[in-house]
C-alpha cells in the first residue's frame, strides 16, 4: 500500500467519530426539525402530512407577523447602534490610551463579558427598574419628575442587547484598528488631510470589513437571543424566539415552533447574503 | 479633541461597568430589595447561596457537563483536524464544511431540533443530553482551532515519527498533542467558557438535574432579590479571578 493511500485511510478513520457526532446530533436534528415544520397540530396530536400550513400561519396570523417585524428592528436597531457606539471605543482605546494602559482598558471594557449572560440581564433589569438606580438617581438630581417605565418595553431589550455588543464589537474592531500601518494616517496627514479626514476618509474605511464581520454577528446573535427579550422586554412585544418558546411550552406545537425556526433560519442566511461579500470570517 | 476622547471614555465606562457594579454592591444590601438606598452592609445573602442546595448541585451539574462535553468536543476535534490536516481527502472540503456548520446556527435551533430527536428516541431531558448538545456547539470550534493550528511542519514531524516506528496513537499522543499544546488548551477552555455560561440548550435538555444558568433563570421568576446578585456576583467574581491569573501567567507575552 502506498503512504498516500494509507494516509488517507487513517485520516478518514480520524475524521469519522467527529464527523458521525455531527451528522447525528446536528444534521439529523436539523432535517427532523424541517419535516416537523411541514406537519401539523390536531388537538394534541402531531399530524404528519407535509403541507405549508405553518407557513401560511405566520405570514396571515398578525401576531406571529408581528413577531418577525419586532425581531428585525430590534436587531437591525442594536447592530446599527452597538457600531456607533463601539467604534469611537476602540479607537480611542488603540490610539489615544497610553500604550502600558492600553491592556487595562481593553480588560474593563469587556469585564462585564465575564458574568453569566443571563445574569447580565438582570442586572439590567435591576438597574432600569422604577425603583433601580438609573431612575432614582434621575429623579433625585430632578431630570424627571417621575420615573418612566422602561422595563418589560422594547427600550429594555435594546439597552440590554446594545451593552453585549459593544463590548463584542469593540474586540473585533480593536484587533482590526491594531493591525493598521500607521502609515496611511501619516501619509494623509501629509497630504494635508485634517485630523477628521484621516478618521472618516482613511481609517474608518479601512476597517470596515472587521465592522461588517462584527455587524454581521451582532445581527445574527441578536436576532436569535431568546434571554435578552424575555428578562428586560417581557411579553410586551414578543420576538421570534420567545414566540418559538411559547408554541413549545404552551402548547406543544413542536410543527409551529419548527416552522418558526426555519424563518429564524432563513432570515439569518438572507443577512449573510447581504453582506456576504464584506465578510471574512477567518478574521473572527 | 483630547477632552472629547477622555469623556467619551468615561461615558461608555459607565454604561458598560453600571450593571455589573450595581449587581455587586447590591448584593450585600440589607434589606430584601436589591435597589437604592443601600440599607447595610451583609454577607447573609452569600451564607444563603452557599446554603442553598439546588444551587450547589447546579453548579456541580454545570461543572462536570462543561468539562465533559469539553473532553469530548476536544478529543473528536483533535482527531478530525489531525485527520484532514495530514491528506488531501476526497471531499474533505465538504467534510470541513458539515464540521464547522453548528457554528453557523443559533444554540435555539440546535436545541430545538435535538429536542425532538431526543423525543423520538425516548432519551430523557437530562444532563447527558445537554452534555451531547453542548459537544455539538462546541467541536467546531475545537475542530477550527486546532485545525489552524497544524501547518506543513506538523505533517513532517508526523511522517518522520511513523517512519521511526511509532504506532498510529503514538503519533498522535506523544508527537502531535503536545506540538498542539496551546491550541488544545486554548480550545479546551473556550468550550468549558462556552458550556458554562449556556442558557437555551440546557434549559430544552434538561427537566430535574439542572445546570446553572437554568437555576438562575428559575430564581429570577421570584423577581429581584439579593441573594440573585450574590451568586451572580460569585460567578463574575471567579471567572475574573480566573481571567487575571491567567493574563498574568500563562498569557503574559514579553513586552515588545
Amino acid at each position: 500500500m502506498s503512504i498516500e493511500r494509507f494516509e488517507r485511510k487513517q485520516g478518514a478513520a480520524l475524521v469519522a467519530p467527529a464527523l458521525l457526532w455531527t451528522l447525528a446530533f446536528f444534521i439529523l436534528p436539523f432535517a427532523a426539525m424541517i419535516w416537523m415544520s411541514l406537519a401539523h397540530l390536531e388537538g394534541r396530536e402531531i399530524v404528519t402530512g407535509p403541507g405549508l400550513g405553518n407557513y401560511v400561519r405566520i405570514f396571515s396570523e398578525p401576531s406571529l407577523l408581528r413577531g418577525i417585524r419586532v425581531s428585525l428592528e430590534i436587531s437591525a436597531i442594536v447592530t446599527v447602534v452597538s457600531v456607533i457606539l463601539a467604534w469611537p471605543l476602540a479607537w480611542i482605546i488603540a490610539t489615544r490610551v497610553p500604550p502600558r494602559w492600553r491592556r487595562l482598558a481593553l480588560l474593563l471594557a469587556v469585564l462585564p463579558f465575564w458574568t453569566s449572560y443571563v445574569v447580565r440581564s438582570y442586572s439590567w433589569a435591576l438597574v432600569l427598574g422604577e425603583n433601580g438606580l438609573v431612575m432614582q438617581t434621575l429623579v433625585q438630581s430632578g431630570i424627571l419628575d417621575a420615573p418612566v417605565q422602561i422595563m418589560a418595553t422594547r427600550a429594555a431589550t435594546i439597552i440590554g442587547f446594545i451593552h453585549f455588543f459593544v463590548m463584542l464589537l469593540t474586540l473585533t474592531i480593536y484587533s482590526n484598528l491594531v493591525q493598521l500601518s500607521p502609515n496611511y494616517a501619516r501619509a494623509a496627514e501629509d497630504l494635508g488631510a485634517s485630523r477628521l479626514q484621516v478618521i472618516f476618509l482613511v481609517i474608518l474605511p479601512l476597517t470596515l470589513p472587521g465592522v461588517m464581520t462584527g455587524a454581521f454577528l451582532t445581527f445574527v446573535l441578536c436576532i436569535g437571543d431568546y434571554i435578552t427579550p424575555q428578562i428586560l422586554g417581557g411579553n410586551s412585544e414578543l420576538t421570534l424566539p420567545q414566540l418559538i418558546m411559547l408554541q413549545l411550552g404552551r402548547r406543544g406545537d413542536y410543527p409551529m415552533a419548527s416552522a418558526l425556526a426555519v424563518v429564524l433560519m432563513v432570515l439569518v442566511t438572507l443577512a449573510y447574503a447581504a453582506c456576504a461579500r464584506w465578510l471574512k470570517m477567518e478574521r473572527v | 479633541m483630547r477632552i472629547l476622547s477622555w469623556a467619551y471614555l468615561v461615558l461608555i465606562f459607565v454604561f458598560i461597568l453600571l450593571p455589573v457594579v450595581a449587581l455587586v454592591v447590591f448584593s450585600f444590601q440589607d434589606g430584601r430589595l436589591p435597589v437604592p438606598p443601600l440599607k447595610g452592609f451583609t454577607l447573609k445573602w452569600y451564607a444563603e447561596v452557599i446554603a442553598d442546595r439546588d444551587l450547589m448541585a447546579a453548579l456541580w451539574n454545570s461543572f462536570i457537563v462543561a468539562f465533559g462535553s469539553s473532553a469530548v468536543a476536544l478529543v473528536l476535534g483533535f482527531l478530525a483536524a489531525s485527520g484532514l490536516a495530514r491528506v488531501a481527502l476526497p471531499g474533505s472540503v465538504v467534510m470541513r464544511g458539515v464540521l464547522i456548520a453548528p457554528m453557523t446556527v443559533s444554540y435555539l435551533i440546535i436545541g430545538l431540533g435535538l429536542l425532538q430527536i431526543f423525543n423520538k428516541l425516548g432519551l430523557r431531558p437530562s444532563l447527558l443530553a445537554t452534555g451531547i448538545g453542548h459537544v455539538v456547539i462546541n467541536l467546531p470550534l475545537c475542530f477550527s482551532i486546532i485545525y489552524a493550528a497544524m501547518g506543513e511542519h506538523q505533517r513532517n514531524a508526523l511522517r518522520a515519527a511513523r517512519d521511526l516506528g511509532a504506532r498510529e496513537w503514538q503519533v498522535l499522543a506523544l508527537v502531535s498533542a503536545p506540538m498542539l499544546a496551546p491550541a488544545l488548551a486554548a480550545s479546551f477552555f473556550l468550550s468549558v467558557t462556552f458550556s458554562w455560561d449556556e442558557f437555551i440548550i440546557a434549559f430544552l435538555l434538561t427537566r430535574f438535574d439542572i445546570t446553572l444558568p437554568v437555576e438562575i433563570w428559575s430564581m429570577l421568576r421570584s423577581g429581584l432579590s439579593p441573594k440573585t446578585n450574590a451568586i451572580g456576583s460569585l460567578v463574575f467574581l471567579v471567572s475574573v479571578a480566573i481571567v487575571v491569573t491567567l493574563e498574568l501567567t500563562l498569557f503574559r507575552k514579553p513586552r515588545p
